[in-house]
């Protein structure tokens, strides 16, 4: 309750929450508060979705229990604060996987569906709401709410609001989630070298129709854009876990990441030797960052944006390509350039991110009004293509385009706890 | 496949221990206050994958009670290897000092109960020819000092009872395990702020199943608790008194 130390994990300079309290656990109630109260999981999204300057953080990982688990159908039950990586290190080595993965394993399952987050397998999975049975909404009146998917039930209602919800409409306090079957540890990956788009949309979607996870990684401070593309399947191998996890220990003075040390890196890691096909354990393939750990203080005490949009499919192939231009024309680059088509799955969320399209996301380092300034050709581009971004990327989206590329945030609003909300919120609603 | 008898198996130190034991497909039997909290715990440790997990729940200080208690563990485990003794209270020396019934109060649950618990199972142990007593010490009991000398005599008095009874049973095939834990970020330690020297009970937990597993007799948990110690111990009484510790 003492020291406010929560933060996100861009590292920008937001004021601090006025207080920080733990939930004991799931039967306990929400702190009488006077001002306004956001749940905490893992701080693990980048910008302020998950923080609430002035106001009061839940602080959720204490709710690290699991429940129940259904060998039969695979459903677990567990608490909200459960991380990713717990359910993971308990499963595999039964032959249980996670039905969605993001790119961290640090985030915890309230975090997940509250932000419906997305994988590698979001064309043949949808979103991790998408497999979601059920949980339980504890609202600051004290009311407990069974939220699950169904037709037109006030449950559904609720269900939907939360899915993508933003930890707005209340605390999710257990969720039941569905796991799926796997035979080993380990994915048979297969790399593939392109250079331009068009390449990448031709080997992308023959790789989507053959396997279960896709995603490149491109390099944007090339003249012409290259990448990566792996293409993903569960294997039966059972391999080790790649041992000796590295951690930057603390912030540097200043941003290790300059157009100098991109283009260098950059140039290394495409052409360093990529396998055509190897068997890899799970980690390295999902969660490559989660090995370096608090990777984000590379980029010094300014922190970092990271800009993620989503553009529909018609229109992918010239947005993606307007945004690349762009930024290389503004000279900054981005170390972590991830692109992915995203499925017709339908998320089952309101405030859901995912659309049938292609995905961009980019890392800045912040370096004030250049960034900001790049963020708005950017913007331009989205809106034009009917695209939006991710608000659990977001740091500084404008309101307008939020609520534009958001339609249904007004029928959203009904369902927001009147005691919740976030620094996102206030921002985007200009509260 | 290891049977564990935990008492006090709400604290985060417990339950964190709770859960690497259950991932290694042990049965444990949870002794602690709060039943609703206590069927929390194992229905988790049940998902880790925990043997059997039941509950029993009992006041430590009610000393009537530990007898029963430890036969209702035998029968449901079969039998005790380990007997990890985890309950206690962080008192508030300022208000010790103001009352005497407070102070014999912490006294007995942080050091009576706990002695009456090892004493008996410690009987049970020599008798089967096995097994390990942990108990949960602190680094506090090394030294006393004024900002928390009531818990420091209650743990001291713990760690010199363990000493003899681990000299005791040293010839009867039992181990007597002393657990000094320095800093740990636990709800009982949530009114503290957290810095370099504190340290999580996952990792304090660790540390206390590898001591069992290696027979160890004491270890100060992190390792590093024990240089700092070292030197606190061996500050002269007449400097150390005037210091503000």
């Amino acid at each position: 309750m003492a020291n406010a130390s929560l933060s996100a994990w861009g590292n920008l300079d937001w004021p601090p929450a006025a207080e920080e309290v733990r939930l004991a656990d799931r039967a306990a109630a929400l702190p009488e508060i006077a001002g306004s109260l956001l749940p905490y999981g893992n701080g693990r999204s980048y910008g302020d979705v998950c923080l609430n300057p002035g106001g009061t953080l839940l602080q959720m990982r204490g709710l690290d229990r699991f429940i129940a688990f259904d060998e039969a159908t695979g459903v677990l039950a567990c608490e909200a604060g459960v991380l990713l990586a717990d359910i993971l290190s308990v499963f595999v080595p039964r032959g249980w996987f996670l039905p969605v993965t993001p790119g961290t394993r640090y985030v915890t399952v309230g975090g997940a569906i509250a932000n419906d987050v997305h994988g590698k397998n979001h064309h043949a999975a949808g979103s991790f709401g998408a497999h979601v049975r059920g949980f339980e909404l504890l609202r600051s009146d004290g009311s407990r709410r069974r939220c699950s998917p169904g037709e037109n039930t006030e449950s559904a209602d609720w269900f939907a609001a939360t899915i993508g919800g933003l930890g707005l409409t209340g605390v999710i306090t257990q969720a039941e989630l569905q796991l799926r079957r796997i035979a080993g540890n380990s994915i048979a990956v297969r790399n593939q070298r392109f250079t331009g788009l068009d390449e990448f949309f031709t080997l992308n979607s023959k790789a989507e129709a053959g396997h279960e996870y896709a995603v490149a990684w491109i390099d944007c401070m090339a003249s012409t854009p290259r990448g990566v593309l792996m293409a993903g399947d569960h294997a039966e191998d059972l391999l080790d876990a790649p041992s000796g996890e590295k951690n930057v220990p603390l912030t540097p003075p200043f941003s290790l990441i300059n157009n100098a040390s991109l283009r260098a890196f950059n140039a290394a890691y495409y052409g360093k030797p990529w396998p055509t096909v190897q068997t890899v354990h799970y980690q390295p393939y999902f969660y490559p960052l989660d090995a370096i750990g608090h990777w984000n203080r590379i980029y010094g005490p300014r922190g970092f944006y990271q800009y993620q949009s989503v553009v529909p499919q018609a229109a992918a192939r010239e947005a993606t390509g307007e945004m690349l231009a762009a930024i290389a024309e503004s000279g900054q680059g981005s170390f972590l350039a991830v692109l992915k088509t995203l499925g017709k799955q339908s998320s089952p969320g309101m405030l859901s991110f995912p659309m049938a399209g292609t995905t961009l996301a980019l890392d800045f380092p912040n370096r004030g009004a250049p960034t900001l300034k790049l963020f708005e050709r950017l913007d331009a581009i989205v809106r034009a293509a009917g695209g939006r971004l991710y608000a659990a990327k977001d740091a500084r989206m404008p309101s307008a385009m939020f609520r534009d590329s958001y339609p249904q945030w007004q029928a959203f609003q009904s369902f927001v706890d009147p005691k919740f909300s976030s620094g996102f919120w206030r921002r985007v609603m200009e509260q | 496949m290891k049977r564990v008898l935990i008492i006090g198996a709400t604290s985060a130190i417990a339950e964190a221990a709770a859960r690497q034991w259950a991932t290694q497909g042990a049965s444990l039997f949870l002794v602690g206050r709060k039943a609703e909290r206590l069927q929390a715990i194992a229905a988790d440790l049940q998902v880790r994958g925990a043997k059997l997990a039941t509950t029993h729940v009992m006041e430590a200080t009610d000393m009537a009670a530990h007898e029963p208690m430890l036969a209702a563990a035998e029968q449901a485990l079969g039998g005790i290897d380990i007997a990890l003794i985890a309950h206690g209270t962080l008192p508030d020396q300022k208000a010790c000092e103001a009352s005497v019934e407070l102070t014999l109060q912490e006294i007995n649950i942080n050091g009576l109960s706990v002695i009456a618990l090892a004493t008996r199972l410690a009987n049970r142990m020599e008798a089967q020819g096995s097994g390990s007593i942990a108990v949960i010490s602190s680094v506090a009991g090394d030294r006393g000092r004024q900002s928390n000398y009531v818990y420091g005599a209650a743990k001291g008095m713990v760690t010199r009872f363990l000493q003899g009874l681990r000299n005791r049973l040293a010839k009867k095939g039992v181990q007597v395990l002393t657990i000094k834990p320095g800093f740990v970020d636990t709800p009982m330690t949530a009114a503290f702020k957290k810095g370099a020297l504190w340290a999580q009970p996952d990792a304090v937990a660790r540390g206390i199943l590898a001591a069992i597993e290696s027979g160890r007799n004491e270890v100060y948990l992190p390792g590093f608790w024990c240089l700092i110690m070292a030197i606190i111990r061996h500050i002269p009484e007449p400097i150390f008194k005037k210091l503000s510790l």
